[in-house]
């Protein structure tokens, strides 16, 4: 009975032309990606609220569902049904365009993203190059978005943001630099099995400084506490986002988040080890739990979200001449010097590199 | 048709659509952006030529921070457009004549015959292996065969960003800057004096 069925399956599955199997294929896999992404973005709202609550003493979110758990459907439902305004004198076309050029880049990301090995959507050899230049697109969902408001706060604050993510951006690179010379491959799969063998092998360690100027680069470019002037609430409201409501403002929201959470899951692949678990050559590669698998990818991408949440509730904002110091007098220089070490470190092959 | 021409003829159509765009919109906003649009078609082509190394470097340098920065200076001009429009009509024969000769240039310099090919047969380069890495090719090309020429123009880059940075970097007097270090350096007592008084009485 069953085996009929899903030969009848199988057999109309076989009448589609290829290129439209593909297509299916393709779209299921999307899906699969996508639907746990956004709602890991709404319950990472609401884990930020939690945490930071918790961080403060108090209780955060517990009114809607038990302990608060269906606050951010609620807020969903909440941003569905306000009206969007848009201001007269506002660019119409780029004011609605601008939360897609926000989110499009943060989603297309998650296309070379490996979640276990050989789970990747689109198995690229310049992966790593790949998430460079999408992440270096969000900006432009920020500056289109401060242009189009036509309102003063929103210039200032899209102009800062520009600034930084592009001073960011160098250190970032640099930082992915070290990783490639580490692994001696663009593609994110190579990058995570390369550093098999325990927690003693994870790219971390030789590239320690690499890893923090990754991070806080990574914070920054997602315009996250303490490096949010962008949308710094004491001087210009909200920044980029003063005029949006409603579902426009939601995108711009689930951007940030989805971005959180991507750059929190680079973070565990590129110096983490991504899918590989601490215990390996302790335990048997097979046993469910203390084995590989994705749930250490999750697991470690989990623990660097709550890092993003955890530096926003215990830093002041830095001020913006602070923020650029940083970034190109602070994190450039450290990135260029240990990449040099590096490339000493493989002529004499130490550490990873050692024959 | 096969697929591979559909999206190289739907890019080339975005490509040229784009282009147009930079030109014609009134808003150099909008032509900045369509400028972005054009990148991006570009880089599509390139991914078609299995030079994935380029075309990403394309997105990442010139639409990541090239066009960021433009973007940035043109939303801060004052541009006034009908000031621009003016002498069009007057300036119009110069400009066809220059951009014919732009035009009559580029086919002599970059037509088919330079390369090989006869003008009316293209045979479609060969499709590499699916483990063709395009970054590596590069790579290797660039630093064995072509390791001067690519040294010099490091070099040149460098003493660009050395220039630009000596040209910039000076003192006027009146601009206000802090020391972080002496920032970080500062102590209670230097700044706070506790003043110990007695009550005062009525």
């Amino acid at each position: 009975m069953i085996d009929s069925i899903i030969d009848t399956a199988l057999s109309i599955w076989g009448w589609f032309p290829l290129w439209s199997q593909l297509l299916f294929e393709n779209l299921f896999f999307i899906v699969i990606i996508m639907v746990p992404l956004m709602l890991s973005v709404a319950y990472v709202t609401y884990a930020e609220r939690k945490i930071i609550g918790y961080m403060q003493v108090r209780i955060g979110p517990n009114r809607v569902g038990p302990r608060g758990w269906l606050q951010p459907i609620a807020d969903a439902v909440k941003l569905m049904f306000k009206e969007i305004i848009i201001p007269t004198n506002a660019n119409r076309f780029l004011f609605l365009g601008a939360p897609i050029l926000s989110i499009a880049p943060a989603l297309a990301a998650w296309a070379v993203i490996p979640f276990n090995d050989g789970w990747v959507l689109a198995d690229v050899n310049a992966a790593l190059l790949y998430i460079l230049a999408l992440t270096s697109m969000g900006v432009y969902g920020v500056i289109v978005a401060g242009w189009a408001s036509n309102s003063k706060y929103a210039m200032m604050g899209a102009l800062r943001s520009a600034a930084q993510v592009v001073s960011y951006e160098i250190a970032m690179g640099f930082a992915l630099v070290g990783v490639l010379m580490a692994s001696s491959s663009l593609n994110l799969g190579d990058i995570i099995s390369k550093q098999q063998g325990g927690l003693s092998s994870w790219f971390v360690w030789p590239l320690l400084p690499l890893f923090f100027v990754y991070f806080i680069s990574g914070v920054a470019e997602t315009n996250r506490a303490p490096f949010d002037v962008a949308e710094g609430e004491s001087e210009i409201v909200a920044g980029f986002h003063v005029d949006y409501s409603g579902m426009a403002f939601a995108v711009f929201f689930l951007a940030e988040y989805a971005n959180i959470i991507l750059i929190a899951a680079l973070t565990s692949i590129m110096f983490f080890g991504g899918w590989l678990s601490p215990f390996e050559g302790l335990v048997s590669a097979d046993s469910l739990l203390l084995g590989n698998g994705m749930h250490w990818f999750l697991a470690k991408t989990a623990f660097f979200i709550f890092m993003f949440l955890w530096l926003r509730a215990t830093f002041p904002r830095y001020r913006y001449d602070q923020i650029m110091r940083l970034g190109w007098k602070v994190f450039i220089p450290v990135t260029i010097v240990w990449l040099f070490v590096e490339a000493v470190m493989v002529v004499m092959q130490v550490g990873p590199w050692a024959v | 048709m096969s697929f591979i021409e559909i999206v190289f003829y739907v890019f080339s159509g975005v490509m040229i659509l784009g282009a147009l765009g930079v030109i014609i919109s009134r808003n150099p906003v909008h032509s900045a952006l369509s400028l972005v649009l054009t990148f991006f078609a570009t880089s599509g082509i390139w991914l078609l030529l299995e030079a994935e190394f380029l075309a990403i470097t394309l997105v990442l340098v010139y639409v990541g921070a090239v066009m960021v920065l433009f973007l940035f200076v043109v939303m801060m001009l004052d541009i006034n457009v009908t000031k621009m429009r003016e002498g069009f009509m007057r300036f119009l024969p110069v400009g066809v004549l220059i951009a014919l000769l732009l035009a009559v240039q580029m086919v002599l310099v970059v037509g088919p015959e330079n390369f090989g090919f006869e003008v009316e047969q293209y045979a479609s380069p060969e499709r590499h292996a699916a483990d063709y890495n395009n970054t590596e090719e590069l790579g290797k090309v660039l630093y064995t065969e072509y390791v001067y020429p690519f040294e010099i123009a490091s070099v040149i880059l460098l003493v660009a960003i050395v220039a630009a940075i000596a040209l910039t970097m000076r003192r006027r007097p009146e601009t206000k800057y802090q020391t972080p270090g002496k920032q970080i350096m500062v102590k209670k007592e230097d700044r706070l004096r506790i003043v110990k008084m007695d009550a005062e009485k009525k």
